[in-house]
């Protein structure tokens, strides 16, 4: 599904990933572990789409489909999701009507009929519970005045609604409580399925004692220089980055 | 003398002979003479820096009214805020509209109507108030205005009144035989703890050729309320220069909501005068240019006294040519301690050619104060564009639908719904791209 290759990228003349690896199938959980500045957010934005990364080598390829040549909003309506490590607060738009635009956009992309409010109302019902998303924010602008911990739920709700592909998320454990990672986590596992990827970007190996990998690859220095599966997380967690450098 | 001036002394005359309110003579006399005196303002005056009335100069405009256009109802009930159920005075070239007006069923005591009417038939009320809560000395336009003076509203709020319905007072302008100016004159008198809710709406109906030179005095009594309204929406082709004076009491209220997305030429005063303790005025401003517009919004207030509060909120979105201007100035005075003052102005420009001047100014004399002041020029936020796209929604529409979230900020905090939708409808015809938000908002 995602094939990335020899990846270089710059950010003002920095260099971030220098010769980066890495193969997604379809219906695989993959964990990028790595210490700060390793480039694990960097990877996470240039498979969205985000602006200002140089990619001076390599390629990526979507869906037998160049990845870099189409913009977020495209990448978006061809599956590709991207849970932020920060969600953005967009006084002014309202949270529930860009995410029925957001999926009818998909839907349209892929030849499905657009859901009226009603159908899309019921939708929605049942996914909050699953991220225990309160009411209230639904009618709430983007973001604003959300806390941390209802921020990255409110990602992951827009995941359970929009249905990805592929989804990639950034830091989605940071600043969580046990009780926020628990929920967060438990509706990451529920949208587990063979048709669907999963790419978890995470400094610590805490999230992955609930959502269960299949593989695990550390990122240092721009590249990824080791992979393994889930016992890989524990070592790591144990030993320290130290150890693999 | 120049032509200019010549002209509108030709017409001053011609009104002396056909006024009925001789007591006022002798101050549309004095008016006049400043007026003449100083003609208009050249940018060589600090306070004109940024906004060239040449182009109002040297068109001679006709000052005495003439309403003989014939406006529809359909233009009518496009107008006024139907739903809302105003108190509604409506003005057709600057001229009384009985026919439109609806100021029928109004709460015992409470004046309202026409300026013409009242000048004849309230004088001893107006003798007093009229002309002490503006300064005409020092704006020939304001004088311009008085000497003028032939049409507007009057209203008199009792006090302990709390009117529920809003009072709309519209100025529609529509294309006459000749190119015209209006003078509206409002004074608004609200007694103590009363409490109420003014629209100024002025309009321009297909692309009229006009200016409006407009003035309103409002006294808040101790404890009084004031929510007032301006819309600005004159016609692509109009001049409008408005003054808003304001003169509070103790522990009043006014709220200023001005919203301006019309006309050529624009100017828009309001100036507080914030006199006892316990003062408090709120200024929100959205100004939206587009092709070769040019809006210009000035403020000015004056903390006399202490524990009073000021807090402006102006914003702008500046497309195609046009330019917008900001100078806000707060004057804390001597004796004002414990005040707070707080002044923001944020732009947002669309367009390279598009240009905003914008200038906070706080001038303090006292110590122990809490006050500040921001000016902001910028393009739509990175980040939230990136968000956007990134749930799938395409450029072009993140573009427009931010550029919506960011004026709609103003527009929020009116709080009658119909009239915050009616404004919502039209601000969103305004904006690029609008067609493609309406599923958004």
């Amino acid at each position: 599904m995602l094939h990335i290759k020899d990846l270089y990228t710059a950010v003002d003349n920095k260099k971030i990933l220098k010769g980066l690896n890495l193969s997604v199938n379809v219906g695989e959980v993959h964990a990028i572990m790595g210490p700060n500045g390793s480039g694990k957010s960097t990877l996470a934005n240039i498979l969205a789409g985000k602006e200002g990364y140089n990619i001076t080598q390599g390629s990526v390829s979507y869906e037998n489909e160049n990845l870099l040549e189409l913009s977020p909003e495209e990448r978006a309506r061809k599956g590709v999701f991207l849970a932020f490590q920060y969600p953005v607060e967009i006084p002014g738009v309202n949270n529930i009507y860009l995410l029925k635009a957001a999926l009818n956009a998909i839907r349209k992309h892929q030849g499905e009929p657009e859901l009226d409010a009603m159908e899309f109302m019921n939708l929605v019902k049942g996914k909050m519970k699953l991220v225990q998303m309160n009411e209230d924010l639904l009618s709430r602008s983007v973001n604003e005045g959300f806390s941390g911990g209802e921020k990255k739920r409110n990602e992951i709700f827009q995941m359970a609604v929009l249905e990805p592909k592929l989804a990639i998320l950034d830091e989605t454990d940071s600043g969580l409580d046990i009780d926020a990672l628990k929920i967060v986590a438990e509706g990451v596992n529920s949208l587990r399925n063979k048709n669907r990827a999963f790419i978890l970007v995470t400094h610590y190996q805490r999230l992955l004692n609930y959502i269960k990998p299949d593989h695990v690859h550390v990122l240092s220095k721009g590249k990824i220089i080791k992979s393994g599966g889930p016992e890989l997380a524990l070592e790591l967690e144990e030993k320290g980055y130290d150890w693999i450098n | 003398m120049n032509e200019t001036i010549q002209h509108y002394l030709t017409d001053f005359k011609q009104l002396q002979n056909i006024k009925k309110d001789d007591w006022f003579s002798k101050h549309r006399q004095s008016a006049f003479n400043i007026f003449q005196e100083s003609g208009f303002p050249s940018t060589r005056k600090e306070n004109w820096k940024y906004t060239d009335v040449k182009p109002i100069a040297k068109n001679l405009f006709s000052n005495i009214a003439n309403s003989n256009v014939v406006i529809n109802d359909d233009e009518i009930d496009a107008i006024l805020f139907k739903e809302q159920k105003c108190i509604e005075l409506v003005f057709v070239n600057g001229t009384y509209s009985e026919k439109y007006s609806n100021i029928r069923n109004l709460p015992n005591e409470i004046i309202i109507k026409n300026m013409a009417n009242a000048l004849v038939n309230d004088k001893d009320f107006l003798k007093k108030h009229l002309t002490q809560y503006v300064n005409y000395d020092s704006s020939s336009f304001t004088a311009l205005n008085t000497a003028f003076i032939q049409d507007g509203a009057y209203i008199n709020v009792p006090s302990g009144l709390i009117l529920e319905r809003p009072i709309n007072i519209t100025y529609i302008s529509k294309n006459n035989s000749n190119v015209f100016a209006t003078h509206p004159r409002n004074l608004i008198f609200m007694g103590e703890n009363s409490k109420a809710a003014i629209i100024e709406n002025y309009i321009g109906i297909d692309d009229a050729n006009y200016f409006t030179n407009t003035v309103t005095e409002t006294s808040l009594s101790q404890g009084a309320s004031l929510k007032h309204y301006k819309i600005q929406q004159e016609s692509s082709n109009a001049f409008h220069i408005g003054n808003l004076n304001t003169s509070q009491n103790k522990d009043s209220r006014f709220e200023s909501h001005s919203i301006s997305i019309g006309g050529a030429l624009v100017r828009n005063d309001i100036n507080a005068q914030l006199n006892e303790e316990g003062a408090e005025i709120i200024m929100n401003g959205l100004y939206m240019t587009d092709n070769a517009q040019h809006i210009d919004n000035h403020t000015r207030v004056d903390h006399f006294k202490p524990y009073t509060q000021s807090n402006q909120n102006y914003r702008g979105v500046l497309n195609g040519k046009s330019r917008g201007v900001f100078n806000g100035k707060v004057v804390v005075h001597p004796q004002a301690q414990k005040i707070e003052a707080y002044q923001n102005n944020a732009n947002l420009l669309l367009s390279d050619d598009a240009e905003i001047d914008t200038k906070p100014e706080l001038e303090i004399y006292a110590d122990d104060v809490k006050c500040n002041h921001g000016a902001t020029i910028g393009q739509l936020d990175n980040d939230m564009l990136f968000y956007l796209r990134s749930r799938a929604v395409d450029e072009q529409t993140a573009r427009s639908l931010l550029t919506y979230a960011f004026v709609d900020e103003i527009i929020n905090n009116i709080s009658f719904q119909s009239i915050k939708n009616k404004l919502e409808h039209l601000i969103i015809g305004r904006l690029p791209d609008s067609s493609l938000i309406r599923e958004y908002v």
